[in-house]
């Protein structure tokens, strides 16, 4: 078991996922939903319908034994394949071996501060991730990671004691908001973030800023409350943005006065750092 | 002939493009020009006719050397008798001072190619912070307006220092050309100057980071880097460079047996070309006697040694190879690598076994010039041929082993990096560790961008061509190299 992680994209360089530079892996599969998801084809395991097959202008898609499979070489990187799947899915998945990790990254090893593990819902893999940590770790490498906190942290003592640090995802503070947005209450995402605060592996805490959809004010003044009891916890802002969400959604990206105003509200309940991006 | 020479300077006399002291320069290069070319043995002439060995266009009767590198804190400490200068007392006589000697500092701009480490030199003057502010400015001005040459460079680091952080904070604040600028970067600089550093260089292009550790170990401490990225001896410096082109080299050869066979006789060429220039320079021209700077011990002859330069790298292995698809080309195929290093390695040993009648030759990665068109620069990859980063700062780390007077690559990064310093600080601690010399970046959406080596202002390039003159000597290179090497296409590094 967990001998293999379900893979839908490396970058080797990332200066925008934690400290530092560092390789991005991206893992399949997530249990929310979020309307306004930039990379919705990450959400679901690849169901093999073959719809993909036929926009493929390289041929780099066939079926095999009744999968999809997915020719690297020929592939153009056009992403028709992704924008025709109706499964918010991605024939580009790959099963990986932490082997075949760190060999993707083999050459940005020497650039890097270490990785951040995102998603889909990384956490989903995190007996697989536990396995990356370890061997990452042999390489005196840091291991970040990316989370919405729809797992429960402390039913996954191995991954945390093996991470060095989480990157939060708040996106509403209203259960019913919260829902509305991502198809899921936050119940467990807020004793996550009490809990990963707690025991000082919590990096950042992000909220994207959806106006119309979200309780945004509200939802910084209590975050930032939250963690303002602890100083090293940074709380990212980041603006909505168009790119990448299927259906487009009918929200215009906020202001820069807008985000400072808010980030000043964080400012004011105690939040030492903030970014707004 | 003459009707030639006096053309030309008729020409030099009414060119609209020309500020004064530019004039001044063209037309002693013209001067200097009328002798015939320092007479050379029939086969080294073969190879120069075919611009495959350049002198650089230094000209014919060279009289000083093209890069001097006096030692400055010898002067800051003693004063100067010949310039009536008395050692300074204050921040105003330091940079009165340094900005006086820089007048007489003689190299092949107009100015001088190396003005200090600026942050050690003026550091012991900063009492009062806004009074050292207000000086620095007026310094970094003056050198700016005056020298108006990026081959002009400042070194500081790569101790965090008050200076230092005033000059970085003042170069972002002006976002200037010149001076060009290097940060001495070893296991003294900590994290958080590197990253203002960074910061810095991400709205200015400068300063550049330097491995100190293969620097010192090439010349000990006392180096400094001067002009785009040449390192050189505190005290002495660059006679000549002379530049081997090996695009041009590749292109008279038609196999690897060719090319094995012709590669030492153009080394040879070269040595013979430069050892008799650098002779010229202190044996004709008496350089070193008419100079109080000798007198002064500020320059010495032990200190001079000569630059041997090489080019077009990239297209004389994709050539002799005959490497057509881009996973075999230079900077992706593994025998392009093998074949490239086997090169330098070959070049390194006959260069390095010459024995010149002054000090010695150290291999240069030269940057090229304005009119090369098809020749990419020292051992870089072609723009617009860049493997993914991770494995552009690998290779191109392995190919800068043997440049001890210097060579550099530059990578232009997304406006994100801004926010991030401590994600460029870790490639470049990594490129570091892998041995690369030495690091230049800028940010795509800067008006200053680094064009090989040097930095130009893109909006001055845009009033050259469209007929303005500049005050500064190196957008005219610029615009020359904006088109012959694509530099605005670089590939970008989203990080």
């Amino acid at each position: 078991m967990c001998k293999y992680g379900l893979v839908n994209k490396i970058i080797p360089f990332s200066c925008v996922d934690g400290p530092g530079n560092r390789s991005a892996v991206f893992f399949q599969g997530c249990d929310f939903a979020c309307r306004y998801c930039h990379n919705p084809e990450t959400q679901k395991v690849c169901e093999s319908c073959g719809v993909c097959l036929k926009c493929c202008p390289t041929g780099a898609l066939s079926m095999e034994n009744g999968r999809v499979i997915w020719d690297s070489k020929l592939c153009c990187g056009c992403d028709s394949c992704i924008q025709a799947c109706e499964n918010h899915s991605s024939p580009k998945v790959r099963q990986m071996t932490v082997e075949d990790i760190l060999a993707e990254i083999r050459s940005a090893l020497p650039f890097i501060n270490g990785i951040t593990v995102s998603g889909g819902e990384c956490t989903k893999q995190h007996a697989f991730l536990v396995h990356l940590f370890r061997e990452i770790h042999k390489q005196g490498k840091t291991c970040f990671v990316d989370t919405n906190g729809q797992l429960d942290f402390r039913k996954m003592p191995e991954l945390v004691s093996e991470m060095d640090m989480a990157m939060l995802d708040v996106k509403a503070w209203d259960m019913e908001l919260h829902k509305k947005l991502t198809g899921r209450d936050n119940k467990i995402v807020l004793q996550n973030l009490d809990y990963l605060a707690e025991i000082g592996k919590l990096y950042e805490v992000r909220t994207v800023i959806v106006p119309g959809w979200m309780d945004e004010e509200e939802t910084v003044r209590q975050v930032a409350r939250r963690i303002a009891a602890y100083p090293s916890v940074r709380y990212k802002l980041i603006k909505f943005r168009p790119w990448g969400v299927r259906p487009p959604m009918d929200v215009e990206t906020p202001s820069d006065a807008y985000m400072e105003k808010l980030a000043e509200m964080a400012r004011t309940c105690g939040v030492r750092e903030i970014v707004c991006t | 002939m003459q009707k030639d020479v006096e053309k030309n300077i008729r020409k030099i006399l009414a060119d609209p493009q020309l500020t004064y002291p530019q004039r001044l320069k063209e037309l002693a290069a013209a001067a200097e020009n009328t002798p015939d070319p320092v007479v050379l043995t029939e086969e080294a002439q073969w190879f120069v006719d075919r611009d495959i060995v350049f002198d650089m266009g230094e000209g014919n009767a060279p009289y000083r050397p093209r890069y001097v590198l006096p030692d400055y804190d010898k002067f800051m400490k003693q004063g100067s008798e010949f310039l009536m200068l008395e050692p300074p007392k204050d921040i105003w006589d330091a940079v009165s001072n340094l900005l006086i000697l820089y007048r007489h500092v003689p190299s092949v701009i107009g100015g001088p190619v190396y003005i200090g480490h600026i942050d050690r030199l003026l550091e012991p003057f900063v009492k009062d912070e806004e009074e050292a502010r207000h000086a620095i400015k007026i310094f970094l001005t003056s050198v700016d307006r005056t020298i108006g040459d990026s081959f002009c460079h400042a070194d500081i680091g790569p101790y965090d220092t008050k200076a230092g952080r005033i000059i970085l904070e003042l170069s972002a604040e002006m976002q200037r050309p010149v001076p060009n600028m290097s940060l001495i970067y070893n296991e003294h600089t900590s994290d958080d100057f590197a990253c203002k550093a960074i910061e810095t260089g991400l709205v200015t292009a400068k300063p550049s980071f330097v491995n100190d550790a293969m620097y010192t170990a090439d010349w000990g401490q006392n180096y400094a880097i001067v002009s785009c990225y040449n390192a050189l001896p505190i005290g002495g410096g660059g006679l000549t460079l002379g530049r081997l082109n090996l695009k041009k080299l590749a292109d008279i050869c038609e196999n690897r047996e060719e090319f094995w066979k012709m590669l030492p006789k153009a080394v040879a060429a070269q040595c013979e070309q430069m050892d008799k220039r650098d002779t010229y320079i202190l044996e004709d021209a008496h350089f070193l006697e008419n100079t109080f700077m000798t007198a002064e011990g500020l320059i010495c002859k032990e200190k001079m040694v000569g630059m041997f330069g090489i080019v077009g790298m990239a297209e004389c292995v994709n050539k002799i190879l005959h490497l057509v698809k881009p996973e075999e080309r230079y900077g992706h195929g593994k025998e392009a690598e093998e074949f490239a290093l086997e090169i330098l390695d070959k070049i390194h040993e006959q260069v390095t076994a010459y024995k010149p009648k002054y000090g010695f030759f150290a291999m240069h990665g030269q940057v090229g010039i304005a009119t090369d068109t098809g020749v990419t620069p020292n051992t870089r990859v072609t723009v617009g041929e860049e493997p993914p980063l991770p494995e552009h700062l690998l290779f191109t780390a392995k190919t800068q082993k043997h440049f001890a007077a210097g060579i550099g690559e530059l990578f232009p990064f997304e406006e994100t990096a801004k926010k991030n310093p401590e994600a460029v600080l870790d490639i470049i601690k990594g490129a570091f560790k892998e041995n690369m010399r030495y690091f230049s970046f800028y940010s795509k959406d800067s008006d200053v961008v680094r064009v090989t080596g040097y930095l130009v202002k893109r909006s001055d390039i845009e009033k050259y061509d469209a007929g303005q003159a500049s005050l500064d000597a190196s957008t005219v290179l610029g615009a020359g190299a904006s088109k012959g090497l694509r530099i605005f296409e670089r590939s970008v590094r989203n990080v």
